[in-house]
C-alpha cells in the first residue's frame, strides 16, 4: 500500500520553519479567495465611507466628529460584542436591544428612586443581565423553543418591562456624575499617551513572547517581518488616533477645554481583549466556537452543550446591560425609548458587517467593534450630510443585508471551494 | 490468548424488536477484527453498546479479561475503547489539534495550553505516520475526506486507547484516500492495538483485517481467521448466515 504516499496534490509537507511574510500573504489571499473574508468588508467598507464623507462634507474629518463617533457607536459595539457570542452559536438575540433598556432603567431607578451608590447599581444593572441571559438561555437550551421565537417574544416583553419601570413613559434624568462621565468624559491627555504605550507595549511584547516560546519548541510561529509590521500598523493607527482626540476640540478653548480620549474607548478595549481572551484561549470558548460549528460533534466530546448556550445568552444580555449603561450616560437619562427603535439592529448589523456569521462557529469579537464603527460612520455621516432619519434607516437596512449577504455568498462559495 | 475486548451473549431490543440475540464477540490486541454484515445485521448495535450508548439487556462485556460495567460513552473512554463514527463528528470550523483535543483540553491554569497540544497533536500523526496534511493548525473544513478520516483516527488513538473502532472508515472515500486510511489501520494494529473495523467493502476487509466476524440478523455467524476463509465464503456468511461448515445451523448460534 505504499504506492499511495506519492500522491499529486496532497502535499507533503513536514513544515517546521516558519514562513515569510510572503506566505503569510498569499495564504491570506488564498483564504478570502476562497470564501473566508474575515474583517475584509468591514475594514474596506470603512475606508470607502469615510472617504465619501470626508470629501462630501470636510466637517467629517474634524477632531470633534471623530469622538462623536467613539461615543456615538459605543452603546451598539458593547452590545454587538455580547451578540457575537450568541450568533456563534447559530443563535440569535432579538431581545438584546430592549434588554439594554431594562438594564438601564434598573440603573436609573436604583440610583434615582433607591439613591444608591453607583457602583450598587451598575452592578444591579449587570445583575438583571445575567438574570435576563439565564432565562433566555434556559428556554431555549432546556426547553427547547427556538431562539428566534424566545427572543422575539422578550423584545415584545422588555419593551413593556421598561415601561413598567419607567412608569409609564416618563424620562428619568441621570444625574450621578460618574455615570455620566463614562460616556461624556475624556482622559487627560497624558493618560491617553500612557494608554496608547501601554498597549502598543503589551500588545508587541505578547506577540514576541509566543512566537518566541513558539520557536523555541520547534513549532511554526510568525515571522518576526509579521509581528513588526502588526506592531507597527497598531502603533501608527492608534497613535493618530490618540494624538486627534488629544487636538483641542472645544469651540471656545478659552472658556471650556475639551481634550482626550473619550472614557468609553478604555472601557471598549478592556471589554474587548477580556472577551477575545475567552473565546480564543480558553476551553470555554473553545467550546462554544465547537458548539456552533458542529453540535453533536461537540456533544459527542462531552462538551456540555446546553450549559455553553446558556452561557452564551447570559453574556449577551450582560454585554447589553453594560450598553444599556453606557446609553443612559451620553443621554444621561432613560427612558421608554432607550434600548428601543434600530438599537437591536444596529447591533445585530455591527456583528454581521464586521464578519461574524449569522450561521454560527465563525466570529471574533473585534467584528463588533469594527462593524460598530461602520455602523457610527453611517450614522454620523448621513446626519451631517443632512439626511433625516428615512434615510438612515434605509441606508443602515442596506448594508445590514449587504452584509449578510456577503456572508452567505461567502459560505456558498467556501462550500464550492472544499472548504466547510 | 485473552481477547482485550470480549462480549459474551449480549442481547439488545428495542420495544419489541429484538435487535441482537446472545452475540458473542472478540477483538485481540494487536489485530484487526472486520465486523461485517449487511445492512440492519446489528454492526452497529453492537458497536454502540460496547461504546456505552446504548444499555445492552443482557450478556457481559470483558475488558482484558475482566468483566466491566459500560454505562455511557465517558466509561468507554475511561476503559481505553474509542469509536471513530461514520459521520466523523469533527468542527468544520476548528483546525485538526482543536478537534483532537476537544472536550479534553490542556489547560495551563485558566487559559488553554496551545503550545503542548499542538507538539502532541504533531507527534501522534506522525507517530501514525500521517505526513499529508500541510500543517495541523489548518481547518479541518480544508480537508479532503481521507485526511478527516485520518485525524479521527488520530484523535481517537490521541488519548493511549486500547480498542479503537472504526464505523465505516472507508464508505464515503476514493480508491487512494481508501487505501491511505487502511494503511493507517493497519498501523494501528501494528502498534499494538485492538482495532474493530466495521466495513461492507469485502477488498478493504481481506486487505487489513486479521479476523473477520459476521453477524446475520442480529446473531454472529462466525468467527474466523481471515486467512482460512475465503471471499466467497464470507459474502455466504453474511448473506444466508452459514457457508458450508461454517455459521448459524438453523438459524441459531452453533
Amino acid at each position: 500500500m505504499s504506492k499511495v504516499k506519492d500522491l499529486p496534490g496532497e502535499a507533503i509537507v513536514t513544515a517546521t520553519r516558519s514562513p515569510s511574510i510572503g506566505h503569510s500573504f498569499v495564504a491570506y489571499v488564498e483564504r478570502v479567495r476562497g470564501g473566508d473574508m474575515g474583517a475584509l468588508p468591514a475594514v474596506l467598507g470603512l475606508i470607502v465611507l469615510c472617504t465619501v464623507f470626508a470629501i462630501a462634507r470636510p466637517a467629517f474629518v474634524t477632531s470633534i466628529n471623530f469622538a462623536n463617533l467613539f461615543t456615538q457607536g459605543a452603546a451598539i459595539t458593547l452590545i454587538a460584542m455580547g451578540l457575537v457570542f450568541v450568533l456563534l452559536l447559530g443563535e440569535i438575540d432579538l431581545s438584546a436591544g430592549f434588554a439594554s433598556g431594562v438594564c438601564a432603567a434598573v440603573l436609573a431607578v436604583t440610583l434615582t428612586s433607591a439613591g444608591l451608590p453607583w457602583y450598587v447599581c451598575v452592578l444591579a444593572a449587570i445583575a438583571t443581565g445575567v438574570v435576563i441571559g439565564t432565562a433566555l438561555g434556559a428556554l431555549v437550551a432546556k426547553v427547547g423553543i427556538p431562539s428566534f421565537v424566545v427572543t422575539l417574544a422578550a423584545f415584545l416583553a422588555f419593551q413593556g418591562l421598561v415601561l413598567v419601570l419607567v412608569d409609564e413613559g416618563t424620562n428619568i434624568s441621570i444625574r450621578n456624575s460618574v455615570i455620566v462621565a463614562i460616556a461624556n468624559e475624556n482622559l487627560p491627555p497624558w493618560l491617553g499617551w500612557a494608554l496608547y504605550a501601554f498597549c502598543v507595549l503589551v500588545f508587541a511584547a505578547v506577540q514576541l513572547l509566543r512566537a518566541a516560546k513558539r520557536s523555541r519548541r520547534g513549532l511554526t510561529s510568525d515571522p518576526m517581518s509579521l509581528i513588526a509590521a502588526r506592531v507597527g500598523a497598531l502603533a501608527v493607527l492608534a497613535g493618530l488616533a490618540v494624538y486627534v482626540l488629544n487636538l483641542e476640540r472645544s469651540r471656545n478653548p478659552a472658556l471650556v477645554s475639551l481634550t482626550g480620549v473619550p472614557i468609553v474607548v478604555p472601557v471598549i478595549l478592556v471589554l474587548l481583549v477580556v472577551w477575545t481572551l475567552v473565546l480564543r484561549r480558553t476551553a470555554f470558548g473553545r467550546h462554544i466556537y465547537a458548539v456552533g460549528g458542529n453540535t453533536e460533534a461537540a456533544r459527542r466530546a462531552g462538551i456540555p452543550v446546553d450549559r455553553i448556550r446558556i452561557s452564551a445568552f447570559v453574556i449577551c444580555s450582560s454585554m447589553a446591560a453594560v450598553g444599556g449603561i453606557v446609553a443612559a450616560s451620553r443621554a444621561s437619562s432613560v427612558d421608554p425609548n432607550t434600548g428601543g427603535s434600530s438599537v437591536l439592529l444596529y447591533a445585530v448589523g455591527a456583528a454581521v458587517i464586521g464578519g461574524t456569521s449569522l450561521f454560527g462557529g465563525k466570529g471574533r469579537v473585534l467584528d463588533a467593534v469594527l462593524g460598530g464603527a461602520v455602523v457610527a460612520v453611517i450614522e454620523n455621516g448621513m446626519g451631517l450630510m443632512g439626511y433625516g432619519a428615512s434615510v438612515k434607516y434605509l441606508v443602515t437596512g442596506s448594508v445590514l443585508l449587504l452584509a449578510a449577504g456577503v456572508d452567505a455568498l461567502a459560505r456558498k462559495r467556501a462550500a464550492a471551494a472544499g472548504l466547510r | 490468548m485473552i481477547p482485550l475486548l470480549e462480549v459474551r451473549g449480549i442481547d439488545k431490543s428495542f420495544g419489541p424488536v429484538k435487535v441482537l440475540h446472545k452475540v458473542e464477540f472478540a477483538a485481540y490486541a494487536g489485530e484487526v477484527t472486520a465486523l461485517v454484515g449487511d445492512n440492519g445485521a446489528g454492526k452497529s448495535t453492537l458497536v454502540k453498546c460496547v461504546g456505552g450508548i446504548y444499555p445492552i439487556d443482557g450478556g457481559e462485556i470483558l475488558f482484558d479479561g475482566n468483566p466491566v460495567q459500560v454505562h455511557g460513552p465517558r466509561d468507554a473512554g475511561e476503559l481505553g475503547i474509542e469509536i471513530v463514527y461514520q459521520d466523523l463528528a469533527l468542527c468544520d470550523n476548528l483546525d485538526i489539534v482543536q478537534n483532537m483535543f476537544l472536550g479534553r483540553e490542556r489547560k495551563n491554569g485558566l487559559l488553554l495550553d496551545e503550545d503542548s497540544m499542538e507538539e502532541l497533536a504533531a507527534q501522534t500523526l506522525s507517530s501514525l505516520s500521517v505526513r499529508t496534511v500541510k500543517s495541523i493548525r489548518q481547518q479541518v473544513s480544508s480537508l479532503s475526506g481521507g485526511q478527516r478520516q485520518t485525524v479521527a483516527i488520530a484523535k481517537a488513538v490521541l488519548w493511549n486507547s486500547k480498542v479503537v473502532i472504526l464505523d465505516e472508515p472507508t464508505a464515503a472515500l476514493g480508491v487512494a484516500q481508501t487505501a491511505q486510511v487502511l494503511e493507517l489501520v493497519r498501523r494501528l494494529a501494528d502498534t499494538g492495538l485492538a482495532v474493530v473495523l466495521i466495513s461492507h467493502n469485502m477488498n478493504d476487509v481481506f486487505a487489513v483485517s486479521d479476523r473477520i466476524a459476521a453477524l446475520y440478523l442480529g446473531r454472529m455467524a462466525a468467527q474466523v481467521k481471515t486467512a482460512d476463509v475465503t471471499h466467497a465464503q464470507v459474502v455466504e456468511l453474511i448473506t444466508s448466515g452459514r457457508s458450508g461448515d461454517l455459521g448459524l445451523k438453523n438459524g441459531v448460534t452453533p
